[in-house]
């Protein structure tokens, strides 16, 4: 009896790892953000295909670190490589690395101000005032100057932001730089910031947490976070002069005004997009591909999946709470994903 | 019979010295007869054992050191004085950070440790049979929650509390002093203080109470045979066993130092030096575990491998001041 057990078991496991073996097995790893609809392609894709991918959601730092030092097949970032990045990765892995955006998300400037419900009113250089630590009431003249219609309250402002680095914080900090001066000399842009004033919170949900708890608090969090969690989000001012409130329409609204100058690399920042209804605070998240791969049936198979998901992958978007990519910056996407060969060969 | 023969083998080596033809013989039984091969490959393996622990900690060093290399070289000390931490502008500065760790964790003990040693004297001297064991398994339990579950109860109980309550009493009755002003978020490091004093205090109250309770009984029963009331018999066995509730101590300062989870849920996070304890801090294991996934640049890693070489010579130091604490303290204690 136990022989027999013992015979079935080894034959099992031979036969699982040679399954296994003939399975495609692609891995990844990085950003956090877009890892739910990533785990839904992947799944997906899987089924139709039969291709198995591999994600780890250990953050866009980690993300970048691997596709530099050839650990992983692909990576993952809510914010580009700089040059500096890009060069060294090449000198390591001797191949160009592409940004293939893959969907799109917003952050929203929460707040809980008594006496204050929907539709607070934002402009850029306010924000950035009241997250220098320049404006410190909520009846300031600034604030009410854009709100006419509110009763703002004699109240602090208690400022919240992300602890942990974060693409989130990058779009948001990216967003201040190009809109106040005082803040692109002061503080800057990434993923982490020395913030001049405010406390800190651990992830969307520790944010979220400060923000409904402490009473006179502002903080930031992305727009799926807000509208699953029904929290106050402020209507920010954008380029044109107008207060639009997020929505996956205003912000691939934000992507189309940005695909008209758009570098061939896709490397770039859509916040305080041009656009008269693009919500400023925007941005997308990008894959990381070699551009030359030498594994041949490996890179077919990444070609095929990351066509699929500029046709198939952006209907699921929207479900997820992502804004899937406007048909101009898919149009630009593809061609990058043409360009991928296989031991320099092109991938038919 | 028997005894006579051990006897004879054990003088043999003594009468055999003189003639080495023989010893080796002797040796070689003597061998045998004391070392069993089992015994031996059982020695030699807890030695490997107790080894690897060593090389594990030195290849841990070795490998921060290693890891941290470019920060060090551009730093230098001015890592450890330096209070500005700016991952936009690559500077590193661990000052407010290394203040905030130290703070947090010594003011914790401060409040758990008297409670625990009360904690330990009620179970092991006072507490009826029937009550010490439920208490005991309580207390026990509290160690066994996780960290992420403190850090949880504490943004929506202890954090409102304190904002509500706690904060507004002590500005209104303390506020000339400058540990008691500012505004009152709730979250700061008075509640990483508080909740890591909750962390500490089942570890060190337990431990302490085991220690009481291995003080013989002898020594209680020759006190109060003396006609020494409750007090002063309890008094001499807290003096027996001093040096342990010190470890004990130190080993929930070393917890509190390297506490994470919960304590990055209250703190504030905010590298600021500030003698408030209103105002948010931030400790070193917060930040590594903050800041460590989205680090981009090599500056940046490094800069965080170097903070945790700073948390594991912090704790290399605790632990052998403990050490040092416990040995000087046995040595006084011990009659001559």
């Amino acid at each position: 009896m136990k022989f027999q057990k013992i015979i079935s078991a080894l034959f099992l496991t031979v036969t699982l790892s040679m399954l296994t073996h003939a399975q495609l097995q692609l891995n990844g790893a990085g950003a956090t953000f877009p890892a739910v609809i990533y785990s839904k392609w992947f799944d997906q894709y899987k089924n139709a295909t039969g291709v198995q991918f591999n994600y780890q959601a250990i953050g866009s730092g980690g993300g970048i670190r691997q596709i530099a030092e050839g650990t992983v097949d692909f990576g993952a970032t809510d914010g580009p490589m700089t040059d500096k990045q890009l060069a060294e990765a090449k000198s390591k892995q001797g191949t160009d690395i592409l940004h293939i955006p893959t969907v799109m998300g917003a952050v929203v400037v929460c707040y809980n101000v008594p006496g204050v419900g929907k539709g607070l009113n934002l402009s850029g250089e306010v924000l950035a005032d009241i997250f220098l630590g320049k404006i410190i009431y909520w009846n300031d003249a600034k604030i009410k100057k854009d709100n006419p219609k509110l009763n703002l309250p004699n109240k602090a402002i208690v400022v919240t932001h992300r602890s942990d680095g974060s693409g989130t914080s990058f779009i948001f900090t990216d967003y201040l730089t190009k809109v106040s001066k005082n803040w692109e000399s002061k503080v800057g842009k990434g993923t982490s910031v020395n913030w001049p004033v405010g406390l800190g919170g651990k992830g969307n949900d520790g944010v979220a947490g400060l923000v409904k708890q402490t009473s006179g608090s502002i903080g930031y969090v992305e727009l799926a976070y807000a509208v699953q969690n029904k929290i106050q989000y402020a209507n920010m001012k954008n380029k044109a002069g107008n207060f639009v409130e997020a929505t996956f329409q205003s912000v691939s609204f934000a992507a189309e005004g940005a695909a008209k100058s758009m570098p061939a690399d896709l490397r770039v920042s859509i916040t305080d997009a041009a656009g008269k209804d693009s919500y400023p605070i925007s941005g997308f998240t990008w894959l990381l591909i070699y551009k030359n791969m030498k594994d041949e049936a490996k890179a077919k198979a990444l070609v095929n999946f990351l066509k699929w998901s500029m046709v198939k992958g952006q209907s699921f978007a929207t479900e997820l709470y992502y804004a899937p990519l406007p048909k101009a910056v898919v149009k630009l996407c593809e061609k990058n994903i043409n360009s991928i060969t296989a031991n320099g060969k092109k991938i038919k | 019979m028997d005894n006579s023969e051990t006897q004879i083998n054990r003088e043999d080596p003594k009468t055999k010295s003189n003639t080495p033809v023989f010893a080796p013989k002797g040796r070689f039984k003597k061998f045998f007869s004391s070392h069993n091969i089992g015994d031996l490959i059982f020695e030699r393996l807890t030695l490997l054992f107790a080894v690897l622990v060593f090389l594990l900690v030195i290849l841990m060093g070795y490998e921060m050191y290693v890891g941290s290399k470019i920060s060090i070289n551009k730093f230098g000390w001015s890592f450890l004085t330096n209070s500005v931490w700016d991952p936009v502008q690559e500077i590193y500065g661990a000052l407010p950070i290394i203040y905030g760790t130290i703070v947090s964790s010594f003011l914790a003990l401060v409040i758990s440790v008297p409670l625990s040693i009360g904690i330990a004297v009620f179970l092991s001297e006072l507490s009826p049979g029937w009550l010490e064991k439920p208490l005991s398994f309580l207390v026990e339990l509290l160690a066994g929650i996780p960290s992420v579950v403190y850090g949880l109860w504490g943004i929506f109980v202890l954090v409102p509390w304190i904002r509500n309550d706690v904060e507004p009493f002590l500005s209104e009755h303390l506020g000339f002093l400058p540990f008691f002003t500012g505004a009152p978020y709730g979250f700061g490091m008075l509640a990483a203080v508080l909740i890591l004093a909750i962390m500490v205090l089942p570890i060190v109250s337990s431990i302490s109470r085991d220690i009481l309770k291995s003080v013989p009984q002898s020594q209680r029963e020759a006190a109060l045979a003396l006609g020494a009331t409750r007090w002063q018999s309890t008094k001499i066995v807290l003096k027996d066993a001093k040096s342990g509730i010190l470890g004990a101590t130190m080993l929930g300062l070393g917890r509190a130092v390297g506490e994470t989870m919960a304590v990055t849920m209250v703190i504030g996070n905010r590298a600021v030096i500030s003698p408030s304890l209103f105002d948010p801090s931030y400790t070193m294991a917060s930040v590594i575990a903050n800041e460590f996934t989205e680090a981009t640049s090599e500056m940046y890693l490094s800069s965080l491998i170097q903070l945790a070489l700073v948390l594991f010579v912090l704790t290399i130091i605790i632990n052998a001041l403990a050490k040092l604490l416990v040995w000087s303290m046995e040595r006084k204690l011990r009659p001559r």
